[in-house]
């Protein structure tokens, strides 16, 4: 049996004093991927939030650990640098910041944070150019400063290019497909498979089916409501895409 | 946000001063007030000539008359010039070499970082430094002097240079231009001359670095370069100073001159003391900067990065006498804590086809207030002339401030100016952005800032450009969550 990646046991979270999260119980082992499926507003995305500790989220109840450690008490870049990667719903413009300037400051973070030396302008842009033709990355994006003026696709392709860069442990996906014409779509989940590895784990968080044909789940979740109601197989996906989220409501 | 803003605020304060030590030399330092008899006593130290003397007492009359001025976005606290000592020197007034200076003061440069020593010819960078009032080494003046350029002390240069000194101190910025000028008129302790031959390329960096040192003693530095036609010189002054209670009162006056053809770069970096966390205890910054493109198609670009002092006053401005003329201004103000910064530029045309170009970067942070105050003037006879201003303001946390008043005057129908003003927030989704990519909130800053003032930056000279970026992080520490 693999490794326990993460563990989030019974948590609550609530932003601006409203309760958003109602009690989580997930497990992620190393290896895995999990897809996180629910109606608009049931919290997928406070959930990635409290994982990689944006501010503004209060946890009242429930923990996080990750590897055994509690992640709670860590601030948000301490949990990137461990291993945590979030491929923004949203990404942020960074106006006058380049692509090549905020990606060297986090490789040159990571690499300070596991004891190695800082690369070389040669050596980094070598690096970059790698992972640039594994994603299928447009070079003339990184020239560019950081999401400024991409557009929607350019900027989730952007966020997967980062994951490429960054090699995270767990790579936390939220509606990475959604706005990505059906050619965009097959590059990112293609970058994707092409960094799962039995030490890699992935949340996927989406809407669509279509994404799961290409990366392919071994769990599936439905939030709602902030609370995991369902847990199953990739079929699950399947039968929500069919049948709606009415038989859920309903349930619950 | 307001839970972290208190931790951010927690943060900053606890980010004291880095260059704020005081030094223990011996000084003569003359008692506090100001009269003829104390501005006599300045010149007989000094060792002047009679034209020197008057021109001092014309200065201090003139001052008397006047009335200090007030503005609208700063909180100026009465100052009481009778209670600033306007003299204070090293004992030992010249030095022949190194071995002779004070160790204290060579301990203070290397403190600051100042590369005074051998790392100099390696940078190729000449120094003329000033502790307090005093030239206390001049280097590299052999060198210059083989081309014929002047670089020394204005006291050095009221001695040896009579006749340029004569024709051109108060030429660009009268004795009675303002307040502070006429207080800087009529007791100004030292500062640098250069002059640039016709048709010379000054081949390095000309460069000073000021310091105030004695407590409660004023300082008022006067600046005069001059480039003859067809010369080039790029010029360097940057200061820091330590730590004090009383409010020191820096009021300097650089003045420029540039002739046909000729080019001048005049670089700051300033990183006075700005007080404490509830802004006590700063350099007050009065400075009247200007500079005179005086002949076709002369050329002058100021570059500026402002860090420091608790109330910063400052409007480099130019003149655009010649035709063709060009005049350049770039400017990033930082203010932080309760710091006051109220610094711009004018522009002047006169001449025909004059341009002129500004690019002014705010940063306010903290309970700071930040405001630009730009005037182009277009007069009837500049045919043609351009201009084009882009001021933008750059704001961390929000109990900062930034204002921008640009005033435009223009009399000649056929002159185009453009001005174009931004206001931006570092948010905290940006910060988390970047955290979320393992880059502390620290360097995040930095990324940010310097990104933003890029365009002012890699107008610096090279050594200046890297220690600038520096003191933009180490100044915002602490300032976003
Ligand atoms: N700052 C806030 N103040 C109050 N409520 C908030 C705030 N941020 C989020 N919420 C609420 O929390 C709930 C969960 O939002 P969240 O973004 O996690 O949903 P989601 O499952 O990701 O939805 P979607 O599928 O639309 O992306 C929503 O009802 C939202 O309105
Ligand atoms: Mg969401």
């Amino acid at each position: 049996m693999s490794n326990k990646m993460l563990e989030i046991k019974n948590l609550h979270a609530e932003i601006n004093g409203k309760e958003i999260l109602k009690g989580i119980d997930l497990t992620v082992n190393e290896g895995e991927v999990h897809a996180i499926m629910g109606p608009n507003g049931s919290g997928k995305s406070t959930l990635a939030a409290v994982i990689t500790g944006k501010p503004g989220y209060e946890v009242t109840k429930g923990e996080i650990l990750f590897y055994g450690k509690n992640l709670l008490e860590m601030p948000p870049e301490e949990r990137a640098l461990a291993g945590i990667f979030l491929s923004f719903q949203y990404p942020v413009e960074i106006p006058g910041v380049t692509m090549m300037n905020f990606l060297k400051a986090a490789v040159n973070a990571k690499r300070k944070y596991e004891g190695k030396e800082e690369m070389s302008a040669a050596e980094f842009l070598r690096f970059i150019r790698e992972k640039q033709k594994l994603v299928e990355m447009d070079t003339n994006l990184t020239n560019r400063a950081v999401n400024e003026g991409f557009s929607g696709g350019e900027k989730k392709k952007n966020e997967i290019f980062q994951m490429a860069v960054l090699e995270p442990k767990l790579a936390i996906l939220d509606e990475t497909d959604s706005g990505l014409d059906i050619d965009a779509l097959r590059v990112v989940a293609n970058g994707v498979n092409k960094l799962r590895s039995p030490e890699r784990s992935f949340i996927v968080i989406t809407h669509y089916q279509r994404l799961l044909d290409y990366i392919v789940p071994d769990i599936v979740h439905i939030l709602y409501k902030g609370k995991i109601v369902k847990t199953a197989g990739k079929e699950l996906a399947l039968e929500l895409e069919e049948k709606g989220y009415g038989w859920i409501k309903e349930q619950f | 946000m307001a839970k972290k803003d208190d931790d951010i605020l927690k943060k900053v304060t606890g980010s004291e001063y880095e260059f704020g030590f005081v030094s223990n030399i011996e000084e003569e330092i003359f008692p506090p007030g100001l009269n003829e008899d104390i501005i006599r006593k300045i010149s007989e130290k000094k060792n002047e000539p009679k034209w020197m003397l008057d021109f001092r007492l014309k200065a201090y009359r003139k001052w008397k008359s006047m009335e200090m001025p007030q503005w609208a976005h700063l909180r100026i606290p009465e100052i009481d010039y009778q209670a600033i000592s306007y003299f204070a020197a090293p004992k030992k007034p010249k030095y022949n070499s190194l071995d002779e200076v004070d160790p204290e003061i060579l301990e203070t440069f290397n403190k600051l970082g100042i590369p005074l020593e051998e790392q100099l010819v390696l940078a190729g960078v000449a120094v003329d430094a000033i502790v307090d009032s005093t030239s206390v080494k001049t280097t590299f003046k052999e060198t210059l002097s083989n081309l014929g350029i002047i670089f020394c002390s204005i006291s050095e240069a009221i001695q040896d240079h009579p006749d340029l000194v004569k024709k051109y101190l108060a030429s660009v910025v009268p004795v009675g231009d303002n307040y502070f000028a006429a207080l800087n008129s009529a007791v100004f302790s030292d500062g640098s001359f250069v002059y640039i031959p016709k048709g010379v390329r000054c081949p390095m960096e000309l460069s000073s670095y000021f310091r105030i040192n004695a407590a409660n003693t004023g300082q008022f530095e006067r600046t005069l370069i001059i480039a003859d036609e067809g010369s080039y010189v790029s010029y360097l002054e940057g200061c820091t100073a330590p730590q004090r209670d009383e409010n020191q009162l820096h009021a300097a006056v650089v003045e420029i001159i540039v002739h046909k053809d000729a080019e001048v770069k005049y670089s700051t970096v300033q990183n006075w003391y700005p007080g404490d966390k509830d802004g006590k205890g700063g350099i007050f910054n009065f400075v009247t900067k200007r500079g005179i493109c005086e002949g076709e198609n002369s050329k002058l670009t100021w570059a500026q990065v402002e860090t420091g002092s608790a109330i910063t006053w400052k409007y480099p401005s130019t003149i655009l006498k010649g035709d063709n003329s060009i005049s350049e201004f770039y400017s990033v103000a930082v203010t932080n804590n309760h710091q006051q910064a109220d610094t711009g530029t004018k522009m002047i045309h006169i001449g025909k086809n004059t341009k002129s170009h500004i690019v002014s970067k705010g940063i306010s942070a903290g309970y700071s207030e930040n405001s630009y105050r730009g005037l182009v003037k277009v007069m009837k006879g500049a045919e043609n002339a351009r201009n084009y201003s882009q001021c933008d303001s750059l704001l961390m946390g929000d109990k900062c401030g930034a204002h921008t008043f640009p005033y435009i005057e223009v009399e000649n129908k056929t002159a185009v100016v453009e001005h174009e003003a931004t206001t931006s927030k570092v948010s905290e989704d940006q910060i988390f952005y970047c955290n979320q990519r393992g880059i502390s909130t620290e360097d995040a800053v930095g990324l940010i800032v310097n990104g933003y003032a890029k365009e002012v930056i890699k107008q610096l000279p090279m050594e200046f450009a890297v220690e600038a970026q520096k003191l933009l992080q180490i100044t915002l520490e602490g300032s976003v969550g």
